[in-house]
């Protein structure tokens, strides 16, 4: 997958403003973005579903215009909001799938049975789908996307709305497709899934890429090794952040309710202010994250 | 592996997408999976609702009817003058119930199309998979109706074995172009238009419960010009066996197939193109 200059406009409003882009066969690729960013715009375009306003981009040596039928056979896509037909059963909603893309009525049943045991949901085979959980739903999604058995697999926030447990489920099954060569392109606002799944990723604001590269690259050119948080009463916070500041962190941010100090080494960081007499409501010293990445980047925070 | 996917790498070259018939016909059996849930609800209402009309109005009303001579009629009695007609409207109602709320919920209910534009099939495929469905369920309660008519007498003529093909594009032409512009419709309520103020008047003023000449002249040329109209007197022409009893016959009979068709075929292509403006942004 290559993408140079990739635009998409609707009307006078520009939501992917030329990006470019490599994906190489079998890795994990993530886009990392707020609201708003371009992310699902992007992923569209690359599911074919969506024509690119301007530049290039070629999926699997083919034009997504001009190839899109095939190139679509050969992905699988889990939309952002879920497709799924609620008054189907679980077992239909991969058969009505399957055949949409041509597959023999037995390979679809050899496949559904695999992919139900894959993503957990063999007992609830012949259950309809509306009752399933958000989780459930999901996962189903993604089996559904593998009835192909796609080259590449295309994720629209695919742990959005789930409960902590859940979302280890679908790491994990994502993972485990990652092992078997399937390459894996996926949307987040996530840090941490970002961080367990992406062998590279970009970073996406306001419908430009700000950032390329590995996790630990990113993590490692964007901020330091820690970060110190401080927490203050109400009211107390900006006469710390002035004293701190004269302490020379290598960084400050403040955010609403809190200040983070970048620093190589926060413990000996927070010693100094502890002796300047700056007494915080609460204080932690952790590594840095892609959170402080995106800080950095576009001085706001992702999720808050 | 157990898995069926493959841990070696993709193909070098895409494969070939099939043919647009290949794929409308994947779309339309995935319709078929969905109706084995649903046939029962709606088939009672279809099939008995048309007959509760023919038996109030063709034998009920037309008990006074004939009582005052059928000449207008073409000499034959009212319940033969009306079924074919009530089959015409069976098949615009079917035509329209298929189109209207099923493609509207497609898109907005449960995402069948956007489930389906993420796999081979392009949106042309998904609309004349849909229509090819819509076509079948047009064909199905025709077919009963047909059956009914023959049991009962009213069909007096061998050309009513063309009943059913003339039935099934009288209800495309509705279908095919109310599919075609409902995919752009964003209000669930603006689809109460095209019934009350469509398939309703239709029904009522286009030579189907009493010939078109009874009504006022000014009116006239627009009966003449809807769809219901022309299905309406093809199949009654088949059905009581004018249809090719002069050539002027069978000259109104090959406009009314090319009215219908020509408007069935006008649906299918501006569904391919409202689709595309639809699925694919
Ligand atoms: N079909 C559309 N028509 C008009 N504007 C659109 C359309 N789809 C997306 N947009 C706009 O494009 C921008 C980017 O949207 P997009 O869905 O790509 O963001 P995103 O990064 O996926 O955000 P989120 O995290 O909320 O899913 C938004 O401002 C959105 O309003
Ligand atoms: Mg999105």
């Amino acid at each position: 997958m290559r993408a140079r200059g990739l635009t998409k406009r609707f009307g006078g409003f520009t939501a992917v403003d030329g990006i470019d882009f490599d994906l190489f066969r079998g890795e994990a690729f993530g886009f990392l973005g707020p609201n708003g960013a371009g992310k699902s715009s992007t992923m569209r375009m690359l599911g074919c579903v969506s024509p690119p306003s301007a530049g290039e981009l070629t999926i699997l040596n083919g034009d997504p215009v001009r190839d899109g039928p095939a190139i679509r056979s050969r992905l699988g896509v889990v939309p952002q909001e879920d497709t799924l037909d609620s008054e189907l059963t679980v077992r239909e909603n991969l058969l009505v799938y399957g055949r949409y893309f041509g597959l023999p009525r037995r390979l679809i049943d050899e496949r559904t049975d695999q992919l139900l045991e894959f993503v957990q949901l063999t007992e609830r085979a012949g259950d309809q789908v509306e009752p399933l959980s958000g989780g459930m739903k999901r996962r189903l999604t993604i089996a559904r996307s593998l009835i192909n058995d796609p080259d590449i697999l295309i994720l629209d926030e695919p742990t959005t709305g789930l409960d902590p447990q859940a979302r280890h489920v679908v790491w994990d099954r994502l993972y485990n497709l990652k092992q078997r060569g399937v390459t894996l392109v996926l949307t987040t606002h996530y840090m941490d899934e970002a961080e367990q799944l992406c062998d590279r990723l970009v970073v996406m604001d306001h419908a430009a890429i700000v950032a390329a590269g590995t996790p630990r690259d990113l993590i490692a050119r964007y901020s330091t090794p820690e970060v110190l948080e401080l927490r203050f009463a109400p009211g107390a916070q900006e006469v710390a952040a002035e004293k701190i500041k004269d302490l020379s962190p290598e960084r400050l941010e403040v955010t609403a309710n809190r200040i983070l100090v970048y620093a190589a080494d926060g413990d000996e960081f927070l010693a100094r202010v502890h002796a300047a007499g700056i007494e915080a409501l609460t204080e932690l010293v952790r590594r840095s994250t892609l959170e402080d990445v995106f800080l950095h980047l576009t001085g706001r925070t992702l999720v808050d | 592996m157990a898995v069926g996917y493959r841990a070696d790498g993709p193909p070098a070259t895409l494969p070939r997408a099939p043919g647009a018939t290949v794929l409308a016909v994947r779309a339309l059996r995935c319709w078929l999976v969905m109706y084995r849930r649903t046939w029962r609800g709606s088939a009672w209402t279809s099939v008995f609702g048309p007959l509760f009309y023919l038996g109030a109005m063709g034998y009920g009303l037309g008990s006074l009817v004939d009582k005052n001579g059928t000449a207008a009629l073409g000499g034959v009695p009212y319940v033969v003058f009306v079924a074919p007609a009530v089959l015409c409207v069976q098949a615009m109602n079917t035509g329209m119930s298929a189109s209207l709320y099923p493609v509207f919920g497609s898109l907005r209910w449960n995402a069948v199309y956007l489930a389906a534009r993420a796999t081979t099939l392009r949106p042309a495929d998904i609309c004349r998979g849909h229509v090819l469905f819509m076509a079948l369920r047009i064909a199905m309660n025709s077919a009963c109706f047909i059956v009914f008519m023959a049991a009962f007498g009213l069909i007096r003529s061998a050309w009513g074995v063309l009943l059913l093909p003339a039935a099934l594009l009288t209800g495309l032409a509705f279908a095919t172009p109310t599919a075609a512009c409902v995919i752009t419709v964003r209000r669930e309520a603006s689809l109460n238009y095209p019934v009350r103020f469509g398939a309703v008047p239709l029904m009522l003023f286009s030579g189907t419960f009493f010939p078109v000449t009874r009504l006022p002249g000014w009116i006239r040329p627009v009966a003449y010009a809807t769809p219901l109209w022309h299905g309406a007197a093809l199949c009654r022409a088949l059905s009581t066996g004018t249809a090719f009893a002069s050539t002027g016959d069978a000259a109104s009979a090959a406009i009314h197939v090319c009215y219908l068709t020509g408007l069935s075929a006008l649906g299918l292509w501006l569904g391919g193109r409202t689709y595309r403006g639809r699925l694919y942004v």
